[in-house]
């Protein structure tokens, strides 16, 4: 099936095309409960990037669906389906929690690196262990990483209401972390060059997003080690033969998707809340899974799609303040249909198109 | 003192059966499609569509049969998403079933915020429009009656019924799948398609068909979650449950009655839970309550690991048929 298309057919068009029959049946939804879809999508677009804070808004959301699109990005390219980052990403902010509520006696400059590392450590062995089971034990990553969401989730919750909850709150959280144990927002930089950025929780981890989706490129395309990786994804038994060792390859991938997962909590427990709250993922884990789908596995596809859940995310806030009949959560119906359309049904308007290109081709 | 340990008891297998209907339910879904050769991680989003399609319905017309009948109905449309995206289409089945549970999370809340104005619930239900508990004869009578009368009346009379109808479930789909034909030729299909194919029977049509069973009980199972058992639909009221009966599934080994005494031990382990809370056991302690949510998952990944046991999985589950190949 491959090859009939033209490449520009294949890597932009026909992805176009998904997205906007996702975007297409999403209208239909907000037709249904009787809201016009192109006002809706006026107020949405101004509420994505029409005034300065919802910038800082859309830029902070697409920070976390950088990251755990990058992490399910990586995983693919070895084959493997990571439905863990939600839960690695959740357990990699008991990591970074650790680092900055113990070591807080230590400077801003050596708390706050080593919490990064302990998030992405954290998060990496998550994600390592269903690897490791997936690799030497043979049971499969997808229910593996099911289970280890909820194993998250339950761990989480006797950490955050047993060992870490601050008892002075009602809820179970921590308390705040010392401000230089923190990742600086944009707000305090400005304030400290004497500029006040509009109020958003933008903070520096954006920038580390795209170090991070820097670092998948050089690393997947660039390295041995991203060789073997996509050779493992493409045919583990060529790999064998290759002298690869798929295993080995598996674990590693599964450990750098969950580590990648993982700093997702750098955004939001370091940079946007300062402390750790219950359930602080919000369900972005899984955002990752269509934003991945969306970019194609590819940083520069990732980064894109995850402006656009994004800003998604902030101008849906936006439309469900301004029109009483909508809410919030008609952004998750987007995200499954976007799933759906740019993932299971990839191929769904693959033959149209060849037969009109070849139609094209045969005219000319 | 044994009286109290008895009422005790009763009221801890009654819960248990309680919580373990939809779990049963969806396990007996999920094994239709694992055994045709359909991965389902959507099960889930199939209880949650029709546990909303449910309790919108029964709200709207009063009857908790016309509920029922639309949470199937909305169910095994959603299994004919799954479907046309991993048999016609060739899809990945896991991203399909993940788009299934993203889609349903998103879809019930909202239409549910538009239509009932409720915050992404539907309006509680009266009683007549819900599956009520029923009494079977004699339960009263025969209460006083030590041990047995007790059980009867505690145990087994009580319950909705959906819970009744679940229990006849259970040996109609283990007949269906290990003593009729189509049960052969399912079972076939989920471990070696091409088999199937060339003994010239479609290997579309028959998962095709699996797919609509695996709706059809997931709808109940949803009904059940917001009818019978609940009075409403609450946004992620399924939390969970069709993951744990995945995991009760394959803790069941792709088996009928396995996967029901598996569901079973997780409702158990429910039940006792919410009876355990704060209470410390002698030698132990106080066991955290997440210890004990977290077990059936564990124990799923330790025997999916091979350390307890081993769970093979239906040999073609999870690749799409292809003909040419």
């Amino acid at each position: 099936m491959k090859g009939e298309l033209p490449r520009w057919v294949d890597l932009g068009l026909l992805p176009a095309v998904n997205l906007l029959a996702a975007l297409a049946l999403s209208s239909l939804v907000v037709l249904a409960i009787g809201v016009n879809p192109l006002a809706a999508l006026a107020i949405l677009v101004r509420g994505a990037v029409g005034y300065p804070e919802a910038w800082g808004y859309t830029l902070y959301y697409a920070t976390n669906f950088v990251f755990t699109g990058l992490a399910v990005a990586v995983a693919f390219h070895a084959g493997l389906f990571n439905i863990g980052g939600e839960g690695q990403a959740y357990v990699a902010g008991l990591g970074a929690t650790l680092v900055c509520l113990g070591l807080d006696a230590l400077p801003g400059f050596l708390v706050v690196p080593l919490a990064i590392l302990a998030a992405a450590a954290f998060g990496a062995a998550w994600g390592a262990i269903p690897g490791w089971l997936q690799a030497r034990r043979g049971s499969h990553v997808v229910i593996t990483t099911i289970m280890f969401n909820f194993l998250a989730s339950a761990l989480m919750t006797y950490m955050l209401s047993n060992v870490l909850l601050d008892p002075t709150y009602g809820s179970p959280e921590t308390r705040h972390f010392a401000p230089h144990a923190t990742v600086w927002k944009l707000t305090d930089i400005a304030a400290r060059f004497g500029f006040e950025a509009p109020r958003s929780p933008l903070n520096a981890a954006t920038l580390l997003a795209l170090a991070a989706a820097a670092f998948v490129w050089v690393y997947v395309w660039r390295t041995r080690a991203g060789y073997a990786l996509r050779t493992v994804g493409a045919n583990e038994q060529a790999a064998r033969y290759a002298g690869i060792d798929p295993a080995r390859t598996i674990i590693a991938a599964m450990a750098i998707s969950g580590a990648l997962a993982g700093l997702m909590a750098v955004n939001e427990v370091m940079g946007s809340q300062q402390r750790m709250v219950l359930a602080f993922t919000g369900g972005y884990g899984f955002v990752g899974i269509a934003v991945a789908l969306m970019g194609r596995n590819h940083p520069v596809g990732v980064c894109l799609a995850a402006l656009l859940f994004g800003a998604l995310y902030q101008g849906g806030s936006d439309l469900a303040f301004e029109i009483s009949t909508i809410n919030r959560d008609l952004v998750i119906v987007i995200q499954g249909l976007v799933i759906l359309f740019c993932g299971a049904l990839e191929n769904m308007f693959r033959p149209a198109l060849a037969a009109f290109f070849a139609r094209e081709r045969a005219a000319a | 003192m044994i009286d109290d340990a008895l009422a005790q008891a009763v009221s801890l297998l009654a819960s248990t059966v309680r919580l373990a209907v939809p779990l049963v339910l969806a396990s007996l879904a999920g094994l239709f499609a694992e055994r045709s050769g359909v991965v389902d991680i959507g099960l889930e989003g199939k209880m949650l569509s029709g546990a909303f399609a449910a309790a919108s319905v029964a709200h709207l017309s009063g009857s908790p049969w016309a509920g029922l009948a639309a949470a199937i109905a909305v169910s095994i449309a959603l299994a004919m998403v799954h479907a046309y995206a991993c048999i016609t289409q060739r899809g990945n089945q896991v991203v399909a079933g993940m788009a299934i549970n993203v889609l349903a999370v998103g879809l019930t809340v909202v239409l549910a915020y538009a239509w009932f104005n409720e915050g992404g619930n539907t309006p509680a239900l009266p009683d007549p429009a819900r599956f009520k508990a029923i009494v079977l004869p004699l339960a009263r009578a025969l209460a006083d009656v030590p041990v047995l009368g007790r059980v009867y009346a505690g145990l087994v009379s009580g319950h909705n019924v959906i819970v009744y109808m679940t229990v006849a479930l259970i040996p109609v789909v283990s007949f269906a799948v290990f003593r009729t034909r189509f049960g052969l030729r399912l079972r076939a299909v989920g471990e070696n398609p091409h088999a199937v194919d060339t003994a010239g029977i479609s290997v579309a049509a028959l998962r095709y068909r699996a797919m609509v069973a695996c709706g059809t009980l997931c709808g109940i199972a949803g009904a059940y979650l917001s009818i019978a058992q609940g009075a409403a639909f609450q946004r992620e009221m399924t939390a969970g449950r069709g993951f744990l009966a995945l995991a009760a599934l394959i803790f069941g080994k792709w088996m009928p009655v396995p996967a029901v005494l598996a569901c079973l031990l997780f409702a158990f382990a429910d039940a006792v839970q919410g009876r355990l809370q704060g209470v410390s056991l002698p030698g132990i302690g106080v066991v955290p309550v997440q210890a004990i949510q977290a077990l059936p998952y564990l124990l799923t990944v330790l025997l999916l690991a091979g350390f307890v046991g081993r769970a093979v999985a239906p040999k073609a589950s999870g690749i799409p048929y292809n003909k040419e190949k």
